[in-house]
């Protein structure tokens, strides 16, 4: 019960540095509204969908360094497939594909039992050089709805489409799982995989769901890359690193286990919205990928001490 | 599996490729030349085509010379990941290391910028040992982040020294591009660093409370190892190794970038992880990693003679390691 507790304390504190963090935006920039929060929104897209796949992995014990590289092929595939078989077919193609390499990814590390950073650290290069190999160079073209889809607001104003669409797809994909036996074995497994084995959890088996839906996620993401930019772009953007910061930030204990999707995702647009301050406040682009990057280190830096004492008391 | 004889032959081959990592690679290695002269016959042995010498030695040369950065980064690897942690930062940090050396020396003359260089490299390392060792971090996010903070003040850096230029010290040349006795003239940096990395690891202290640590770190700190000194001290001479290692790619490729070594830090974790290095800790060997690094040169020569498209060049590299790691992990029975 205090478990419970803790873990949604973790969460509300970062729903509210959030709301602190915006309403800092809105006192430098006076004019900061809704389109702001509208591209808030889209520039978290694809880092929300990299942060709900490595959540997932990182709850049933594992790490996928290769979800960058997966979104990478991901949206190649989109912009090549969508304009000769059309934007539906083409967004199922892209999903099914997402989910498969991430199946693959579960299925080599089940099958080979090495362990899953090695083998998601040579995936990394396979998914980037099947990415290369599908486009050489940023081309292709999304479907216009598709880019229109996370454009501006729905329903009221400031309620941006983009964060509709991160809400629907990681409840439609997420809720389900977790109240299932599969949630239950994916927990398990990442808490003590000798034990849940031994309670009649096909380890093996979960893990490489928990692998598919990390695919599947970053299949999301692949779509969003290219609703983002219309075309397809063959060379993993910087998904890794703020991935791993975002889901410890969110209060998922690296080895597994413990955590939700929520807080890694609040904790995505904390650290996106530390950018949108940084260039409002009209600072170098370059300090500001310095500041970043410490702000990461450091969250994470603070984290770790909370846990260490938490762990020793 | 069939008889009790030979599954007892196959655990003691298992047992004693365990213990001699190096033997099966250097099989696999010669395994990998071979394919290669006979893909082009008369690239390692020129005889075979009627030419002079049974081996080339320009080829060993050249293979020896592209090799010995990776060998250099992969050793970062090697002695972080005895104690199960990771440096992801050691690209980062050579790169940092070269293209301060390049642009300061200009100002400051050639030793004070290599300092310069080496203590900016030694920085890093350091706060990677804080955030690691007393903080508690997890290496592979900790050595990321520095990593993404250090190519944002390179990129500040480079702004003050455009109008400076670029000056590579004569000596970093001689060492990166020249030839003695037809061996690449890195050698003379590399044979004194690698007996002192295989002598740290083997015979010193410090070496066996890296694998202390590794193998068990409860144990070891309550055996009095003061862990966080030792992992501090780890980190830095880590990305002291990076920047040396590119202070001598600087050498090699004489024009700095902001992103000159960041493309060998993927293939030094592999070349560690080939080497048969574990990255749980408690195991590894820098002489398995030499070799790994020497593998991954000649699948890199092989795939540009089979003029593979960049993408199924970096495809196949990856299933490689993969394929490698995998068969290991067979052949030894543990991870």
């Amino acid at each position: 019960m205090s478990e419970l507790v803790r873990k949604n304390t973790w969460t509300l504190g970062l729903l509210a540095l959030f709301l602190v963090l915006l309403a800092f935006t809105k006192t430098i920039q006076t004019n900061f509204g809704v389109s702001g929060l509208e591209s808030l929104a889209r520039a978290a897209l694809p880092f929300a969908f990299a942060t709900a796949g490595m959540a997932v992995v990182v709850i049933v014990g594992g790490i996928d360094l290769s979800v960058a590289s997966i979104m990478a092929v991901c949206s190649v595939i989109a912009a090549v497939s969508m304009p000769v078989v059309g934007g539906v077919a083409g967004i199922l193609i892209v999903l099914t594909l997402g989910t498969v390499m991430g199946a693959i990814n579960g299925g080599v590390i089940v099958a080979t039992k090495v362990p899953d950073i090695v083998v998601t650290l040579a995936m990394l290069f396979v998914w980037e050089g099947v990415a290369l190999l599908i486009l050489e160079t940023p081309g292709g073209q999304a479907s216009d709805w598709l880019q229109a889809s996370i454009q501006g607001s729905i329903f009221i104003p400031g309620l941006p489409k983009a964060l509709l669409v991160i809400a629907i797809v990681v409840s439609v994909v997420w809720l389900p799982i977790r109240r299932s036996q599969l949630g239950l074995s994916i927990y398990a497994t990442g808490s003590h995989e000798i034990a849940a084995f031994r309670s009649g959890v096909s380890v093996g088996v979960t893990r490489i769901w928990a692998y598919s839906i990390c695919g599947l996620f970053c299949g999301f993401g692949g779509l969003s890359l290219v609703s983002l930019t219309g075309i397809g772009e063959p060379v993993p953007g910087p998904y890794l690193l703020a991935s791993v910061a975002a889901v410890v930030l969110g209060g998922v204990v690296l080895g597994g286990g413990r955590g939700g999707l929520l807080g890694p995702i609040i904790a995505v647009f904390v650290l996106r919205i530390i950018r949108t301050i940084l260039t409002l406040a009209g600072v170098d682009p370059n300090i500001t990928t310095i500041i970043e990057g410490t702000v990461m280190v450091s969250v994470v830096m603070l984290a770790a001490i909370f846990t260490y004492r938490g762990g020793r008391a | 599996m069939k008889d009790t004889p030979t599954v007892q032959a196959s655990v003691r081959l298992g047992r004693y490729l365990r213990d001699n990592p190096v033997i099966p690679l250097i099989a696999f290695l010669l395994l990998l030349i071979v394919a290669l002269e006979i893909m082009k016959p008369g690239m390692i042995m020129p005889i075979r085509v009627g030419r002079n010498g049974i081996f080339s030695t320009f080829w060993i040369g050249n293979l020896i010379k592209f090799a010995i950065p990776l060998a250099m980064l992969a050793a970062c690897q090697v002695l972080t990941m005895l104690t199960s942690g990771i440096d992801l930062s050691a690209g980062v940090v050579a790169t940092v290391a070269a293209f301060v050396c390049a642009t300061a020396s200009p100002l400051v003359g050639v030793g004070p910028s290599i300092l310069i260089a080496l203590s900016a490299g030694a920085l890093v390392g350091l706060v990677n040992g804080i955030g690691s060792g007393i903080i508690r971090v997890h290496p592979l996010i900790m050595t990321l982040g520095t990593g993404l903070i250090a190519t944002g003040c390179l990129q500040v850096y480079q702004r003050f020294v455009i109008s400076t230029g670029t000056e590579i010290p004569g000596f970093l040349l001689w060492l990166g591009t020249g030839r003695t006795l037809g061996m690449p003239n890195g050698l003379f940096l590399f044979i004194p660093f690698a007996i002192g990395i295989l002598g740290l690891m083997r015979y010193s202290g410090f070496g066996r409370l890296l694998f202390a640590l590794g193998s068990n770190e409860h144990a070891a700190r309550l055996s009095g190892v003061r862990s966080w000194q030792v992992l501090v001290a780890l980190y830095v001479l880590s990305s002291i190794i990076a920047s040396l290692a590119g202070l001598l790619y600087l050498g090699m490729i004489r024009t700095p970038s902001l992103s000159l070594a960041n493309p060998l830090l993927l293939p030094s974790v592999a070349a560690a992880v080939i080497g048969g290095t574990s990255i749980f800790g408690g195991r590894g060997s820098f002489g398995g990693a030499i070799v790994g690094a020497l593998i991954l040169r000649v699948i890199d020569t092989l795939l540009t003679l089979l003029q593979m498209p960049q993408g199924a060049r970096i495809m196949i590299f990856g299933l490689i390691i993969l394929a490698v790691t995998a068969m290991y992990v067979r052949i030894t029975g543990q991870r």
